[in-house]
């Protein structure tokens, strides 16, 4: 047999334009047309090694749902998607693929590997009822094994549901009034619309998980209780939400926000509507954020939407920029403004005491640090203000404090983070399992989503073993 | 959704609701709080728990009517209901017995200060409360605090009841007599508790004040709530809310409350005419 022509034209993803979507707060990537999808998944080889496969942490069986959506049977494509992962609009649209799976593919070696994410999203939305129906994966017989989720976020969800699908009895607790953690409070609405978590937070619901809403560990109840209330088994997914901040003269002035108070004025809160919605937000003329990681971009990103010039701070050069390429590219066309080698040392107040200024330092790179970067040096002499009347810090998060006040026998690392096994989850404290940002600090929602898939296969071992 | 049992209006524009929130009922103490949500496009409001029945299911909360969400919480009715009520946030009131307790409250504190005279009460300790109102037609649960006080003195902006003046006169006045007073918990007004600090720092008397920033989650995540205290950043939410007094950043505190005044006031004036 003659061997089929490889091509290595990926379909490009259709997008709005800079200038256009600087002005609202709809999604920048619009999504592949059928046709897209059609051509982009002739592209796959269906190699015998399915690597990408094993560049997933989910474990979706890719070459499988891309000969589906050959064929346009998108609906068995779907299906083939939801028997492994419950949220693939989410990760279609925000996972770092060219880290993951793409990363792997077989044609990446050419340089042009298929663009699985960009088909998962397309057939995540093709028909979004569908979904609802719950027909998807076939369910186990009921256990009468009951299992609390702390944490709605994308750990905590996929656990739930991979324990649901094994017949589990399963209840989330979530602190907030919304379901889905950093993918409702924190990624911006132009990257991921909160409908599309909405909806597979729905689908997770009808696979019969129940979500508590307004319902904080550590303060409304204990870990402990829930094993007195006939929980079996606990699985922490409550990520890693407390802002760190540059400890500098002048930080708690008002106008300097967390980036995560910034986005959650944004998008959990919807100030981008006041005064339709009620929570009001304040954005400057002249804004500076000071980090360089996703959290730094969708920062900046959604100061530009709502009016203001911004500048991006970073102490390192653009190749040490922790986010992803493309979302940097997207900012430099937004029209955002890059200060490289650059670090804050303070920031200036006006009359009103609100912040009016940040005083910098330029930076020169020195000898690799511990995580092989080259460690920032400041510079003598470089010192300088950059006027501002807004300033966003992003420079990370580490695990809230309120789950180590109230659950003795946990064991943490230095960083806050709760210590547990690598593969299992299974903390030091008896029927507790943790996986997500909370174990392994600031990462991403598909690693937080395997952790929580591994979990929850030992958790039902340990069931089993009950 | 929520349900609210009853309404009772205090004085003009204080109310006190009770509302059904069993979890929350099960595991309040003195000097914690709630974040509520009114509707669906509402914002998060922190309101301390001034009571709560444990049988009933039912945490009570004391609220003055100064802006959006607490005009939109005012026009609700006993059956009505509220989207969101989470916590209790927080930590609690330290209770021990300290010997001579002082509180002190200005205006909805007033309230608020009633679970920790109880709690203070209970464990043994002299509770001598000052409560401070503009006019008599503002004081409300003289009797409730009188039941859990040693002593409670009333000042009045106009003399019209009790003594004429400010809070933080007569404990200065005690204190200048040489009165032992072993700790001193301060409640209100951020101005009010600033002051409060003041008058009982020379005499170098623990003095303890519950912070009210802005805050949005009350669980560590956004940092809205920061208050500098002895040169630190800490989160009221869940460090505080109370904090000792005479180490706080008076002035960045009262700038940082101040961050929205004119969002509020335009929120406002749509809020009460909603068709204009
Ligand atoms: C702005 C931003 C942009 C990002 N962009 C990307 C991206 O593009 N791609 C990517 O892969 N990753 C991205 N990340 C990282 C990714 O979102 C996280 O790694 C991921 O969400 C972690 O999932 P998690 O389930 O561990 O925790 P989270 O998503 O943080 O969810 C934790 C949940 O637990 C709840 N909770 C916390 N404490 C308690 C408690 N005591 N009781 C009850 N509930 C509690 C929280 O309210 C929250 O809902 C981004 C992060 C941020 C902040
Ligand atoms: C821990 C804590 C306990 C509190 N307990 C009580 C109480 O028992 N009774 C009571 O009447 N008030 C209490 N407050 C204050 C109450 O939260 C505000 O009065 C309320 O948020 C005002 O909302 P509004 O929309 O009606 O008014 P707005 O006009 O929006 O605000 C009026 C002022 O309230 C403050 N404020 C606004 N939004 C918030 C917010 N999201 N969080 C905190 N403060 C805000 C600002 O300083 C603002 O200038 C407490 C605050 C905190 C932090
Ligand atoms: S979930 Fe992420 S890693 Fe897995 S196939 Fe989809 S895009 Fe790739
Ligand atoms: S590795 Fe690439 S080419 Fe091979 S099956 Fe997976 S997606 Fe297709
Ligand atoms: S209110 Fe968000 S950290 Fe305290
Ligand atoms: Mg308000």
């Amino acid at each position: 047999m003659a061997k089929a022509k490889i091509d290595l034209n990926r379909v490009a993803m259709p997008k709005q334009e800079a200038g256009a979507r600087r002005q609202n707060f709809s999604e920048v990537a619009t999504g592949y047309t059928a046709e897209d999808a059609k051509r982009e998944a002739s592209r796959c080889i269906e190699c015998k090694a399915r690597n990408c496969v094993a560049g997933c942490p989910v474990a979706i069986d890719i070459p499988e749902f891309i000969s589906a959506v050959k064929t346009g049977d998108f609906t068995a494509a779907d299906e083939i998607i939801k028997r492994t992962n419950a949220l693939p609009g989410i990760c279609g649209r925000v996972c770092p693929q060219e880290s993951q799976c793409e990363a792997v593919c077989t044609l990446a070696k050419k340089k042009a590997p298929v663009a699985i994410g960009r088909l998962e999203r397309f057939v995540a939305d093709w028909e979004p009822g569908y979904r609802l129906k719950g027909s998807t994966g076939a369910k186990a017989p009921k256990s009468c094994k009951k299992v609390a989720v702390i944490g709605s976020g994308p750990s905590g969800l996929t656990c739930a549901a991979e324990l649901a699908r094994l017949g589990h009895s399963v209840t989330i607790f979530e602190s907030l009034h919304v379901a889905g953690g950093v993918l409702m409070y924190g990624i911006p609405e132009f990257r991921l619309p909160k409908t599309i978590v909405q909806t597979e937070i729905n689908f997770v619901r009808s696979l019969g998980v129940e979500i508590v809403l307004n319902a904080v560990a550590g303060k409304t109840f204990t870990i402990d209780e829930l094993f007195k209330d006939g929980f079996q088994a606990v699985f922490l997914g409550t990520g890693a939400g407390l802002p760190l901040f540059l400890n500098i003269e002048n930080e708690n002035a008002p106008g300097v926000y967390s980036a995560n108070e910034f986005l959650s004025r944004v998008n959990l809160m919807k100030a981008y509507h006041f005064p339709e919605f009620d929570t009001p937000l304040k954005v400057g003329k002249e804004v500076a954020v000071v980090g360089g990681g996703n959290v730094a971009m969708d920062a900046a990103r959604s100061a530009v939407r709502l009016g203001a010039r911004v500048t991006v701070v970073y102490r390192r050069g653009r190749e040490e920029m922790p986010a992803r390429l493309e979302e940097v590219e997207n900012a430099e066309e937004e029209g955002i403004n890059f200060l490289f080698l650059t670090n804050p040392i303070s920031f200036q107040v006006n009359d009103q005491k609100w912040v009016s200024g940040m005083t910098c330092q330029k930076m020169s790179l020195g000898d690799p640090d511990a995580s092989g970067r080259r460690r920032p040096v400041p510079v003598g002499g470089s010192e300088f203000t950059l006027p501002c009347d807004m300033a966003i810090v992003a420079l990370g998060t580490r695990p809230n404090p309120l789950i180590a006040r109230s659950a003795p026998g946990l064991a943490f690392a230095s960083a806050g983070t709760v210590i547990a096994d690598e593969s299992t989850g299974l903390t030091r404290k008896a029927g507790v399992w943790a996986g997500g940002d909370i174990v392994t600090g600031s990462a991403t929602v598909i690693s937080a989503m395997g952790a929580g898939k591994a979990a929850a296969r030992d958790i039902d071992r340990y069931l089993a073993s009950l | 959704m929520y349900s609210i049992i009853s309404t009772e209006e205090l004085v003009p524009r204080v109310r006190v609701y009770r509302i059904s929130a069993p979890r929350i009922a099960k595991k309040a103490a003195a000097g914690q709080f709630v974040i509520l949500r009114v509707d669906d496009n509402g914002e998060r409001i922190p309101l301390t728990i001034a009571d709560w029945d444990v049988v009933e299911g039912s945490v009570s909360v004391v609220f003055m009517e100064v802006g959006t969400t607490t005009t939109k919480l005012s026009r609700l009715k006993a059956g009505d209901t509220i989207s969101d009520i989470v916590g209790p946030l927080g930590n609690a009131t330290e209770i021990d017995n300290f010997g001579t307790v002082c509180l002190m409250a200005g205006g909805f504190a007033t309230a608020t200060i009633m679970p920790i005279a109880r709690a203070m009460k209970a464990a043994g300790n002299r509770v001598i409360t000052i409560v401070g109102a503009r006019n008599k037609d503002l004081l409300f649960w003289r009797e409730r605090l009188s039941a859990v006080s040693d002593e409670l003195i009333i000042t009045t902006d106009d003399g019209s009841a009790g003594r004429k003046g400010v809070v933080t006169e007569p404990i200065k006045e005690m204190l200048e007599r040489g009165e032992r007073i072993d700790r001193v918990i301060a409640i209100g007004p951020s101005i009010m508790m600033k002051f409060s600090a003041l008058t009982t720092k020379p005499f170098g008397i623990k003095t303890i004040v519950s912070m009210n920033p802005i805050m949005i989650d009350g669980t560590g995540m956004c940092g809205c709530c920061r208050v500098s205290v002895a040169g630190q950043t800490r989160f009221a939410c869940v460090d505080g809310p109370e904090f000792d007094a005479h180490a706080i950043d008076w002035d960045n505190f009262m700038a940082r409350q101040r961050s929205y005044i004119e969002e509020e006031k335009r929120s406002l004036e749509i809020c009460r005419c909603p068709s204009g």
